[in-house]
């Protein structure tokens, strides 16, 4: 079977701009991952308030897409550092499992209070309708390059805070070695609520985007999960460079099996690639530690 | 009223099973598995499809459905058993997804999201259907008694033992020179193998199952029940699947009290009450009803 290459091009830029977008939610879970040790699977139903938030500022409340964002980050980080503190924060002396379970039973909370209040049905943005740009062979949406920025913008503010604020410095000693980081006087509670609410937050925003590229309701976040564990798995859990290079892999990976699987299968690519890195290389691509 | 009763009975003994199953690999073991709903789904489908397509007589769809959830069970064991125990609660979650993923577009296998019907159940059509309800719960219950005395065998044996120190510390039991990554293979295995055949036994029962009853919320119901009832302790498992079936229906009628709130507020209330007895009970108490007793050891 030959493939036109430029159908192979426009899926791989396709690719790299959901991986992009992916990437958000995945440093979120990777992040908590790295300092409070545990997989917090309630960041499906952040990104899902994150995507309410953001509908109810646009849709309801008028505000531009970057304003959306904004709140989503605001919303879902502020709920991020709530339900930590009452619900999981306790559970965790338990055990990383015993707080997995709780974070689980957690997303199904959340998630029925979003349908509570929004009901199932499918909510879209409002978005002006613009026409696709053609760049040679490949066509590129305008909402896509706008979601391209969002995601790069939100990053890099990661990547800057955790460089150079003193506070990132802190976090990310803790992440290295927590014992040492409270021999240095760092507050270990403190950089848990920074990291919940910067997590999640991201969480938020990685809901936004899905909200501006298709429609949201209470399930969003928990149909993208499978996609930011493998991202973060494929890049190496608790690694932050890894969750961006491994969220890119995936989303080229889910395009590209666009030519060989029905669209429906795209999720279930994120699967195969955890099978396949906990098999070969169990500390994925960038990460450290997996034993 | 009798007929409803009977109902919930055998949903309770198949919450059982899966709480009983659940119990070898989390309570005794130490493993986690998130995507419990996944090795139950596989095994509804494989004993549904096996009977109502292949003709092959319920036992063996049974047989069927216990060997192909336990070989998916080792596989995902032997893959992450190296690793610290969140990858296997990744890679569970992950396996419920697909195979709901699988089941909803597979149609020429599966029929899709429309689900199959018409599966057999032990003398359906041929005795009245409230007759079919007790055969039914006799068959059910006899299963539980069956996996409950194996259960209750492996816990008192050298073998739980093994489990139960992996549990506590797998690096002292390599020490002592268990295999440690064959016990937990195995107990996995096991563990998937007994939700598959209480998947199976659902489908034979309702007659009908989709890729919409497999959803994360059943495990929830699973764990709830296994931690409500004594983590590790193979009765506090059965006990903990009647309180939660009781539960689960309480929560109906109770809703049915809320003035004003439309149907999907209801199913939402009763979704998020499960959620939020799991983790009271996590946080209260959660060593259960019946907390695990260490079986005394001979000197």
């Amino acid at each position: 079977m030959s493939v036109p290459l430029d159908e192979t091009a426009q899926l791989v830029v396709n690719g790299l701009v959901a991986g992009t977008m992916l990437a958000v939610p995945a440093i979120g879970f990777t992040a908590i991952y790295a300092v409070l040790r545990f997989p917090n699977f309630s960041l499906a139903s952040h990104i899902t308030i994150g995507a309410f938030a953001g509908y109810v500022a646009n849709a309801a409340g008028g505000w531009p897409a970057w304003a959306a964002v904004a709140a989503a980050f605001v919303v879902a980080g502020a709920a991020g550092v709530v339900n930590d503190h009452v619900v999981l924060r306790p559970l965790r002396p338990a055990g990383a499992l015993t707080a997995a379970i709780g974070a689980v039973a957690l997303t199904i909370v959340l998630e029925n209070v979003v349908r509570f209040v929004f009901g199932n049905d499918l909510r879209g943005y409002d978005l002006p309708i613009r026409r696709d740009w053609q760049l040679g062979a490949i066509r590129v949406g305008p909402q896509q390059v706008e979601n391209l920025v969002i995601a790069v913008v939100a990053m890099a503010a990661v990547f800057a805070f955790l460089a150079f604020t003193r506070t990132g410095k802190a976090m990310r000693a803790v992440a290295d070695d927590p014992v040492l980081a409270g021999l240095k006087g760092i507050d270990a509670e403190r950089v848990a609520r920074l990291t919940n609410f910067g997590a999640m937050g991201l969480a938020g925003i990685g809901g936004v985007l899905l909200g501006l590229d298709t429609t949201i309701d209470p399930l969003t976040g928990f149909r993208v999960i499978l996609s930011v564990f493998a991202a973060a798995v494929v890049g190496g859990l608790g690694s932050i460079p890894g969750a961006v290079v491994g969220a890119l892999t995936i989303g080229v990976a889910e395009e590209l099996s666009l030519l060989s699987l029905a669209p429906s299968y795209r999720t279930a690519v994120g699967f195969v690639a955890i099978l396949l890195v906990l098999t070969l290389r169990p500390r994925g691509l960038l990460g450290e530690r997996a034993y | 009223m009798d007929n409803y009763l009977v109902a919930m009975a055998v949903f309770a003994c198949l919450y059982a099973l899966l709480a009983l199953g659940l119990n070898l690999v989390w309570g005794m073991a130490g493993m986690i598995n998130l995507g419990l709903v996944g090795f139950f789904g596989l095994g509804a489908y494989a004993s549904a499809l096996a009977t109502r397509r292949g003709g092959v007589p319920i036992v063996g769809g049974l047989v069927l459905a216990l060997a192909l959830t336990g070989v998916a069970g080792a596989v995902m064991a032997m893959i992450t058993a190296r690793l610290r125990g969140d990858y296997l609660a990744i890679i569970t979650l992950g396996f419920s997804e697909v195979v709901r993923l699988v089941a909803s577009n597979e149609i020429w296998l599966t029929n899709g999201t429309d689900g199959i019907s018409g599966i057999p159940g032990p003398w359906r059509g041929r005795v009245t259907p409230e007759t079919f309800n007790l055969i039914f719960l006799g068959v059910a219950a006899l299963v539980v008694m069956l996996v409950l005395a194996v259960m209750q065998r492996v816990r008192h044996s050298p073998y739980g033992r093994v489990l139960r120190a992996i549990r506590d510390d797998d690096q002292v039991a390599a020490v002592a020179g268990k295999h440690v990554l064959r016990f937990k293979v195995e107990a996995f295995a096991v563990s998937a193998g007994v939700l598959g055949v209480a998947g199976a036994l659902w489908g034979h029962y309702t007659s009908f199952i989709a890729p919409d009853v497999f959803v994360p919320l059943l495990t929830i119901y699973v764990v709830l029940a296994l931690t409500a009832g004594g983590t590790g302790n193979n009765w506090g498992a059965v006990l903990g699947a009647f309180l939660v079936v009781f539960f689960m229906e309480g929560t109906r009628f109770a809703t049915g009290w809320l003035p004003g709130l439309k149907a999907v507020q209801v199913a939402a209330v009763r979704e998020g009450l499960i959620g939020i007895s799991l983790l009271i009970v996590l946080r209260l108490r959660p060593s259960g009803l019946l907390p695990e007793r260490l079986p005394r050891v001979a000197s």
